[in-house]
């Protein structure tokens, strides 16, 4: 029976605390009366995935079973989550792979001739042929994208787009069209935490930037508090809006949502699972072995080698059917998966960042997305209040280095090197900057043609953050490049002590301290 | 007199294009520039003033003689042995405090009727620079016969002397030679987009008179060291940038597009204020079709691939020196910018080594313009 998430109080016999350090981890002493968050203990796997799959199919959440929604001479288009999930990329078979054969079997069976696939990727950067090939298998791969039936979402393909009006307060919604005019839109989700999934899929992954504008904006991101409750999710709402409007213009949508368990590294990694009091030898000679020869490793051998990790993740639920049932069911999943109850706010949060993140699969962390990662994803994995108090301070570790894919990443760099040059304030920056940098043609070239993130897109990634930069007191970055991370706004530490001693500059002598042991993903459901 | 003394030596300037070549400035070590006793030059007539230098700046062009990098485009219009120093702010014997526009035009050789370009005020334009009663020489400092600013003594024609207003220091008033140079570099740019490449003195100069005399949509400078970044931001530019980072700048500020490292639209202009290869490949690289390259800093001999510029029609247009106006202008410009701000360093004339080598690496160094300070030197 996996256990549920724990709060450690730190004290004289507490070993040093594993803080992930991107390519790489440090162990650092919290002083006592620090408090650590552990995730929950993996959840256990489906039985037999693919029979659950299958009874998904055939007994969906307020919907007819698949089948009997497949007709000859429909039109049908399969959409699907694209590289940023699950985080790191899972074993194969992936949970996509897996679904995506479920529904074509049906398919075929119910004679539809009419099939394409869509890659959801909203704008991110298209995938690889081997990251497709990974994702769905060679099976459906070689099926499809030799006959053009498996694309990438195009957001900025004006013939391949179609506007459906506006929700009731102003939202263009505007939606891959082969999508929107299928008979039958399935959409294969991976759930991997609370935000994603129910219309979301949809209403982002397969629109245009004109209707992410309305959600994808610093006013909704402040007002998500936080992401990962969709009660007081601004960017929720939005999406569900969106998502209700698409069905009311008559696009049927058949979704089918999947979670993963948080078992996340490979054996030879698993002290990364482990609290640190209960390493035994092995976990030991693991951390050991890894830390010193990472050490020695230069720095892009190191970002290859943790790149080429794959996931031991399994499927711990799938639902399929209608698109708020569904999701209200996964979304109970994740919690069940991640929540840990955690009493009171803090003063300091600290974290170490890995190597990874959404928005770098296969790629580099640049410095907007080590802010996107601390100040959008961990700091927002709460429930209820965010676990550091308002005008405290959060301390992530991680290396920062001043660094850019040049292929998946051109407008960061210009992003980092001429707007943040300028100013951080994400209202000035939004007004000041984005339209220039989402209607900049060569960032729609490089988009469309080639394998880059939309040039509006690291200005999502600095609004993911602006409910942390107007919540927090000051941000600390432990190890950082010190250039970087000026840049970035922040204040750089050598190491924590020096960290936790500039931090009482600002929330005062004798902070409470509490550090995120993640990953894997864990939500603080603070009280 | 005291004077740096630059004489015609073959084997020394191959010496100081060698030593030049491994380090900046390092051809006044073994060069044909000397520190030496010499007479001041005679008054050639009337109209002739002597002055006493009271501060001579260290120009770009003077370092490239120095470290035998200049072209031999110039050895008909230079004179030898001649005393460097074009940058210059003296006092006339009565005490006048005095800026010498320095370009040795038919007024002051003597020529009658001047030449088409001198009669228009264009006297940069001149064609008689090696004829007259002068030996060749394109301006002061170049001119066996005039001498120069690194010494206590030269003499200049009147037409080249400017009254300093009390109002200016010797810092600012040493200013106005590079500042005209800038004012007329500027007066040639009518663009709204415009890139600046280098930001040493003159590129500095040229961004404060585009910002000063125009209204620029958009001004962008590379430039490579802080100082320069900073002043650059202070006298006007709207974009700084690292030098390799110009091409992204400009392409994001013209929503251009790119083929392989050429912007396929770019700055309508580009102010090429550094002059070598690379700066003026880059140049061409960023420039938009049907734009203009000035090339303010002295180029010398370059290799570079033209296509682009024959198959965008770009023009390439020199700049040199400045009219009669842009020196009137260049006064207006540096007290209104406080460009005596500029002045980072003072040596005596027997550091000239120390000068001349802190001069090289100014960027580096922190520093913008170097010069000499005669105010105390003996013989004065």
């Amino acid at each position: 029976m996996p256990r549920p998430g724990f709060v450690l109080d730190v004290d004289r016999s507490t070993p040093p605390t594993l803080f992930w350090h991107g390519e790489g981890f440090r162990l650092e002493r919290l002083p006592v009366g620090s408090r650590v968050l552990y995730p929950p203990e993996a959840l256990p796997a489906l039985e037999d995935s693919d029979s659950a799959i299958r009874q998904a199919l055939l007994n969906p959440i307020d919907s007819d079973p698949l089948p009997t929604l497949l007709k000859p001479g429909m039109k049908l288009t399969i959409a699907f989550d694209d590289v940023s999930l699950p985080l790191p990329p899972m074993r194969q078979p992936d949970v996509r792979q897996r679904v995506i054969e479920a529904v074509l079997e049906m398919a075929a069976a119910a004679g539809v001739d009419d099939v394409q696939l869509i890659v959801a990727l909203a704008l991110h950067r298209r995938m690889t042929e081997a990251e497709l090939r990974h994702a769905i298998g060679d099976r459906v791969y070689d099926a499809f994208e030799p006959h053009g039936l498996l694309t990438q979402h195009d957001a900025e393909d004006p013939d391949n787009l179609i506007h459906l009006g506006t929700t009731e307060q102003g939202e263009d919604v505007e939606l891959n069209k082969r999508a929107a005019t299928s008979d039958l839109l399935v959409y294969v989700n991976i759930n991997l935490v609370a935000m994603d999934g129910g219309h979301k899929s949809v209403a982002t992954g397969l629109a245009s930037y004109r209707s992410l504008r309305h959600h994808h904006n610093v006013r909704t991101m402040t007002h998500s508090r936080s992401f990962m409750d969709q009660h007081k999710s601004e960017l929720h709402s939005s999406n569900w809006r969106i998502g209700r409007h698409i069905a009311a213009q008559g696009v049927k949508v058949f979704q089918i949502e999947t979670t993963l368990n948080s078992d996340t590294f490979p054996d030879q990694f698993n002290f990364l699972q482990r609290r640190e009091w209960e390493w035994n030898w092995r976990d030991r000679a693991g951390f050991l072995a890894t830390s010193k020869s990472l050490q020695r490793t230069p720095a892009r051998i190191a970002r290859n080698i943790f790149h080429s990790i794959k996931a031991p993740h399994d499927i711990t639920s799938v639902q399929a059917g209608a698109v708020e049932p569904v999701h209200e069911l996964t979304t109970a999943n994740v919690y069940k998966q991640q929540l840990v109850p955690v009493d009171g706010q803090t003063d300091i949060v600290t974290m170490g960042l890995p190597y990874i993140c959404p928005y770098n699969v296969n790629s580099v962390m640049n410095p907007i997305l080590v802010m996107c990662l601390g100040l959008g994803y961990f700091f927002n994995l709460y429930r209820g209040k965010p676990v550091v108090r308002e005008g405290g301070v959060l301390i992530m570790s991680h290396p920062t280095p001043w660094e850019f894919h040049p292929v998946h990443h051109p407008s960061y760099i210009d992003f980092f090197e001429e707007v943040l040059a300028e100013t951080t304030d994400p209202l000035e920056i939004e007004a000041k900057y984005e339209e220039q940098f989402a209607t900049d043609p060569w960032y729609i070239h490089l988009y469309r043609t080639s394998h880059a993130y939309h040039g509006v897109h690291p200005f999502y990634m600095w609004y993911w953050g602006a409910h942390a930069l107007e919540h927090l007191g000051g941000v600390i970055v432990v190890g950082g490049e010190t250039r970087s991370v000026r840049r970035l706004g922040f204040k750089p530490a050598s190491t924590l002590r020096d960290a936790l001693e500039m931090a009482e500059d600002v929330v005062g002598r004798d902070p409470s301290i509490t550090h995120l042991h993640l990953p894997p993903l864990m939500i603080a459901d603070v009280t | 007199m005291r004077a740096l003394l630059f004489e015609r030596s073959l084997p020394r300037y191959a010496a100081a294009r060698v030593a030049g070549g491994l380090s900046p400035g390092a051809g006044a070590r073994v060069g044909p520039l000397s520190l030496a006793d010499v007479d001041p030059p005679e008054l050639p007539g009337d109209e002739w003033h002597r002055v006493r230098p009271r501060l001579a700046g260290i120009c770009g062009s003077d370092l490239a003689t120095i470290d035998g990098h200049s072209s031999r485009y110039f050895e008909p219009i230079v004179s030898f042995p001649f005393v460097p120093g074009h940058e210059i702010v003296g006092d006339l014997d009565d005490g006048t405090r005095v800026v010498v526009r320095p370009t040795l035009t038919c007024v002051t050789r003597g020529i009658t009727p001047v030449c088409d370009w001198c009669a228009r005020g264009d006297s940069n334009r001149c064609e008689r620079t090696a004829f007259g009663h002068l030996e060749p020489g394109l301006q002061t400092g170049y001119c066996s016969d005039t001498g120069g600013g690194w010494s206590t003594s030269l003499v200049a024609h009147a037409s080249q002397l400017h009254r300093v207003p009390d109002s200016l220091s010797d810092e600012a008033a040493v200013m106005v030679e590079p500042a005209a140079c800038a004012v007329h570099a500027a007066a040639a740019v009518a663009e709204d987009t415009i890139a600046v490449i280098g930001a040493g003195t003159l590129g500095l100069c040229t961004v404060a008179a585009l910002r000063y005399f125009g209204a620029p949509h958009l001004v962008i400078v590379a430039a490579k060291h802080p100082e320069q970044k900073a002043l650059a931001r202070e006298l006007g530019a709207d974009v700084i940038v690292e030098p390799d980072g110009l091409e992204r700048s400009i392409r994001r500020a013209t929503q251009s597009l790119q083929l392989r490292d050429q912007l396929t639209c770019g700055a309508d202009a580009v102010i090429d204020c550094v002059g070598n290869d690379a700066s003026l490949a880059q140049s061409l690289r960023v420039v938009a079709p049907g734009g203009t390259v000035h090339l303010v800093g002295m180029p010398g001999s370059v290799n570079v691939d033209l296509t682009s510029l024959w198959h965008r029609e770009v023009s390439l247009r020199g700049t040199y020196a400045y009219t009669d106006d842009d020196f009137t202008k260049a006064f207006e410009l540096v007290e209104a910018r406080d460009l005596g701000r500029l002045v980072s360093a003072l040596y005596p004339l027997h550091r000239y080594r120390d000068a001349i080598e802190h001069a090289a690496n100014a960027g580096r160094r922190g520093a913008v313009k170097v010069a000499f300070d005669l105010r105390n030197e003996r013989g004065r």
